[in-house]
């Protein structure tokens, strides 16, 4: 049997069938939902160990199944694929165990459970993508999944927040879809290639091309947050902490980062791109998006929003990234798809962490909160200072390919606003540190659950713990083979700039 | 044993055995749900049976009683018919499972032997091969879809059916007048006889202009739509599937055959304008008009007036993409027939649950009535045309072809209408989760009704991933004509 | 002009008669029979058109086609009927809700 033709397919269905069974159980069998969690979890680990060991070996894994006559639906392990779908993969594991412990006791878990399932379903489909009718149909699939994530609580608030979520993403499809179809028509394929596969699309169609650009990645930026599409992403703190975990560091903001580096370097092609003037205004929205995202981060007091903030700042590095169109850039941009996402995952399930087992939702409330709960806030510490681009924490990195990409290609000017934004960054985590670690703490916290002895529960401990070594991993061992600046320099290579 | 399967004149079975199926259930009420459902699978088995004899021999046509055109009746069977057949029976399987567990006697006496003269009725409408025999078909689907809908015997559903009967009627006769001018003018009442003899001539004219307004007025398009919402609302919710899902399908049928039998050739650029603009129209109107609806009956019923409009806005677009665009509607009839057909059964499911449809009095049923809000969900993917499912591959089909022709309004209308369409579906899911400002007392709703719903609704997504086969089968007789733009 | 054409047109114009009557009148059994004015006016130009020329025999295919039409009409109208005396007994009188509103 030809494995490697179901390889791709097997690895979206390891989430896919769990979440299924998971959304038929009783509310009382947790063991059987959290055996099945794991051990979804874990197959596709596994999954992807053997597919990342068969593309060294030089392997091909392909799936392709017809979907409309002239069409087809296709998964493919590629680089860029691999590298998201084991990012993926690891913080899927990582957020389940956060999640079965974060929400002990709560209703409606199996439920939750079993969208939370289909959410990495989705993203595994997103990065798995072969061409863009594949990557739409699970663009907009992860949208539908995350919909009932955002409304699990029920309330009015939520609904809310979920409408206006909706609001946002379905344009946002509606735009991408409109822009796929148009392309389709102007070039008869819509396989993902290196350098683009618009070469032959004729001068007189220039304009169409400019405007299905903007209507692609006007989609791909309402999940990547860019500004003005932004508006849902701090509405969106109303779900529970695993939710905004997942989404923040994982799936939604990083399938509109993803698409965003498909459609520039393998629907347009960079060249191409660059020369139809388009990536330039691409880098202005990001830089505008970096700093206004920061900006708005400074004024908040809730916690959880303050994070959304940065994380829409912290996204358009990705985008600034390609939009500076250079081999050095490029790699910053994508290892930064990495280092954002295990570094704003440490800080939300901190942020959960302190909700949960202090009622902490505020900043003012932190006060003293690093003697009280040391090993969270450490992690929170190493993960605030990676995002202002301490090093050696993995955000560093990111930003130093980032300044050299910018100076390779003589855009000068985003030096200024990496520079603006790391001390805006400091400016709005500094507080925090200095907050938690040096002030004295409140007489009573807001609403304290007991845990004996230990900080908090094994299960809220351990992930963010796990990701924080992560990302200094990341950092400090940037120059070991596999480690995410490897694989940033193979794709940049690999992919964008064959001889 | 295979051989035998196929030499059976299925395509006669599908008529007989609803008929005789109806009759028996009038004669005898007391197993008139065991007999009716036997009947309705058997159909579905027949259905299949002549789906493998079409796929074997090619196009099917028989003369019923060794009479051939045009002096007899002819039963023709290509691509097309077969899907219509295909929908009605997947639809009438999963409507007559709900009905099971949805109607007590005495209304199941009065149910079943209508529903299988509709069903009848709808069988020899796909497979008729002439323009007469369409109307006899017409007027008895007509006939039983009014008095069906007339049901429940309350205040509402009286007016919904008269308004529905007036309506119906009228489309009627205007159809019947259009086929007499017909038939003076080229001697023959067969469809395919018609194609080759017809000429650019007054009458022509004037029985396009009455066949298309009384169809169009039967098929609810705007602004012919007035008389949908109150019948679809007020009828029982099986009944409410079927005349959403299939009834008005049928008529729709008709005027597409038509067109690409009769009509189209003749190149009436201002009747396609017309029809794409009443689309259009439909499409807009009847969503923003599903939106502003408090009750769950009244939104799906509009929803239908603006699914409906997709239909239409093919027209303009098929002379110049082959048969992209007439794929589209193939796709976007059955996908809507299963996903609306799964929406109404949801809503009766939750009358059922919580006596009333209100939409923003939902309490909680995401939890409590968990595999029929699953149903609505996935339905709801398909009506707003979202991957993976029908629905989507339906818009993205019309989408192509208006692109390609760059006709933008047709596209951003189409567009629109998908987003307007999330917007009424997911105000329903959101209202789902929320809690109802005062509690109601529920009852419990049969597990065949909500697995009728469920499945219909899973269907509608299946059919996402199924069409190349699909068309291929659709392809099957050329009923699109031969494409002349090459893909 | 021949009878035939004579009696077409007549039939057009009941057609047309009735039209305007079912959409006007309020009164259901009104509208009922404004509805079989409309299905005489067609079966008079099926039977009208049936004649081709003056001495040949007529055309018996319409004339078919209008007895199937005169059933049909029956039928509708005794359903027709039926629903109009269920609604008065519902609601008192024998006119649809809203009528003229829409």
């Amino acid at each position: 049997m030809n494995w490697n033709a179901w390889l791709p397919l097997l690895m979206v269905a390891s989430s896919l069938l769990p979440g299924l069974v998971i959304f038929g159980l009783g509310e009382q069998r947790f063991r059987l939902r959290t055996a099945l969690n794991l051990s979804g979890a874990l197959a596709k680990l596994a999954l992807v160990g053997w597919m990342l060991w068969g593309v060294y070996h030089g392997q091909h894994f392909e799936t392709r199944l017809p979907l409309l006559p002239d069409l087809d639906l296709v998964l493919r392990a590629g680089p860029l694929s691999l590298l998201f779908v084991t990012l993926s993969a690891g913080l899927w594991l990582l957020t389940t165990i956060y999640a079965i412990g974060y929400l002990e006791g709560s209703p409606h878990r199996s439920r939750f459970f079993g969208f939370f399932s289909l959410c990495v379903t989705a993203t595994v489909g997103v990065a798995m993508s072969g061409n863009l009718i594949t990557f739409l149909l699970f663009y907009e699939l992860l949208t539908l999944a995350t919909y009932p994530l955002i409304v699990h609580r029920g309330t009015e608030e939520a609904r809310r927040a979920g409408q206006s979520y909706l609001v946002y993403t379905l344009c946002g499809g509606a735009a991408l879809l409109l822009g796929t179809v148009w392309l389709y028509t102007l070039t008869g394929t819509l396989e993902f290639t290196p350098r683009g596969f618009i070469h032959a699309v004729g001068e007189e169609h220039h304009l169409a091309l400019v405007v299905i650009f903007i209507l692609m990645i006007g989609g791909l930026g309402v999940k990547a947050a860019l500004v003005p599409l932004h508006g849902w992403l701090p509405k969106a703190m109303v779900a529970p902490a695993p939710v905004s975990a997942l989404l923040h560091a994982v799936a939604v903001v990083k399938a509109g980062a993803f698409g965003i580096i498909r459609v520039v370097y393998e629907v347009f092609g960079v060249e191409r791109a660059a020369m139809l003037g388009l990536t330039g205004p691409l880098a202005v929205v990001a830089a505008v998006t970096i700093i206004y995202g920061s900006v708005r981060a400074l004024f908040q007091d809730d916690l959880k929003r303050r994070l959304a903030f940065s994380t829409i700042s912290q996204v358009s590095y990705i985008a600034l990234g390609v939009a500076i169109a250079g081999p050095i850039a490029t790699i910053g941009g994508v290892v930064h798809l990495v280092h954002q996402g295990l570094m704003k995952i440490t800080l939300f399930f901190c942020a959960g962490n302190l909700a949960e087992t202090l009622g902490i939702h505020k900043i003012s409330e932190m006060n003293g909160v690093g003697r009280r709960m040391p090993w969270t806030m450490a992690a929170f510490t190493v993960g605030a200072l990676g995002m202002i681009g301490a090093p050696p924490i993995a955000g560093f990195i990111s930003k130093w390919y980032l300044g050299l990409g910018a100076l390779e290609v003589g855009q000068g000017w985003v030096l200024l606003v990496l520079a603006g934004s790391s001390l805006l960054n400091a400016a709005y985590f500094l507080p925090i540190l200095y907050r938690a670690w040096f002030r004295a703490p409140a007489d009573a916290w807001p609403h304290e659950h007991d845990f004996g002895d230990k900080e908090t529960a094994w299960a809220l401990l351990l992930p963010p713990v796990i990701t924080a070594l992560l990302a200094l991993g990341a950092g400090l061992l940037a120059a070991a083979p596999f480690s995410p600046l490897e694989w940033a320099q193979l794709i940049s290579q690999r992919e964008f700039y064959q001889p | 044993m295979a051989a035998i399967f196929l030499e059976i004149p299925w395509a006669v079975v599908l008529i007989l055995l609803p008929l005789s199926g109806a009759m028996a259930c009038f004669l005898w009420p007391a197993v008139a749900k065991s007999v009716g459902l036997v009947t309705v699978s058997m159909l579905a088995l027949s259905v299949a049976g002549l789906v493998w004899q079409v796929m074997e021999y090619g196009v099917y046509r028989h003369a019923v009683g060794g009479w051939g055109a045009p002096l007899g009746i002819d039963l023709y069977a290509d691509g097309l018919s077969l899907l219509m057949l295909a929908m009605t029976a997947l639809v009438g399987l999963a409507v007559s499972i709900y009905a099971t567990g949805y109607f007590e006697q005495p209304h199941a006496a009065r149910f079943w032997p209508l529903w299988l003269l509709l069903l009848a009725a709808l069988n020899a409408l796909f497979l008729a091969a002439d323009i007469f025999n369409l109307y006899v078909t017409l007027e008895l689907m007509g006939l039983a879809a009014v008095a069906l809908s007339a049901l429940s015997g309350s205040r509402d559903a009286l007016g919904g059916a008269m308004r529905y009967l007036l309506a119906t009627l009228l489309g009627s006769l205007a159809y019947l007048f259009g086929v007499a001018l017909l038939y003076h003018g080229f001697g023959s009442v067969d469809m395919a006889i018609l194609g080759q003899r017809l000429e650019a001539t007054p009458i022509v004219w004037a029985a396009l202009a009455l066949m298309t307004t009384g169809l169009a007025l039967k098929t609810a398009l705007f602004p012919f739509h007035f008389w949908l919402p109150p019948a679809h609302a007020s009828a029982p919710a099986p009944v409410s599937a079927v005349l959403s899902a299939l009834v008005v399908k049928a008529s729709f049928y008709i005027l597409l055959r038509l067109w690409l039998e009769i009509f189209g050739p003749l190149g009436v650029e201002g009747v396609e304008t017309l029809l794409g603009l009443l689309g259009a129209a439909a499409v807009l109107w009847g969503s923003v008009q599903a939106l502003r609806q408090t009750r769950l009956k009244l939104l799906v019923a509009y929803s239908t007036v603006a699914q409906i409009g997709y239909l239409f806005l093919a027209f303009p677009l098929a002379a110049g993409s082959g048969i992209t665009a007439w794929n589209a509607v193939a796709y976007l009839a059955l996908s809507h027939a299963l996903a609306k057909a799964a929406m109404f059964l949801v809503a009766g499911n939750l009358l059922r649950f919580g006596g009333h449809d209100r939409i923003a009095d939902l309490d909680r049923v995401v939890q409590r009535l968990p595999l029929t809000v699953t149903a609505f969900a996935l339905a709801g993917v398909s009506i707003m045309g979202l991957p993976p499912s029908g629905g989507f591959i339906g818009k993205w089909l019309l989408l192509e072809a208006a692109l390609q022709q760059g006709r933008w309004d047709l596209a951003v209308v189409m567009m629109l209408g998908g987003l307007l369409a999330a917007g009424y579906v997911f105000k329903v899911l959101g209202f789902a989760f929320t809690q109802a400002g005062v509690p109601h007392e529920s009852k419990t709703v049969p597990a065949s009704m909500e697995w009728a719903a469920l499945l219909l609704a899973v269907a509608a997504i299946v059919l996402g991933f199924l069409a190349a086969p699909l068309l291929a089968l659709v392809g099957i007789g050329a009923p699109f004509g031969i494409s002349e733009v090459a893909p | 002009m021949s009878t035939a054409f004579f009696y077409a047109l007549v039939g057009v114009g009941l057609f047309c008669l009735g039209l305007y009557t079912l959409i006007v009148q309020a009164h259901l059994l009104r509208k009922i029979l404004a509805f079989n004015v409309m299905g005489s006016g067609v079966f008079l130009v099926l039977v009208a058109l049936a004649k081709r020329t003056e001495d040949a025999l007529p055309d018996p295919v319409p004339h078919a086609m209008v007895i199937t039409g005169i059933v049909v009409a029956v039928s509708a109208t005794a359903l027709a009927l039926t629903l109009m005396l269920k609604l008065a007994k519902e609601t008192g009188k024998a006119e649809l809700a809203g009528e003229g509103e829409e």
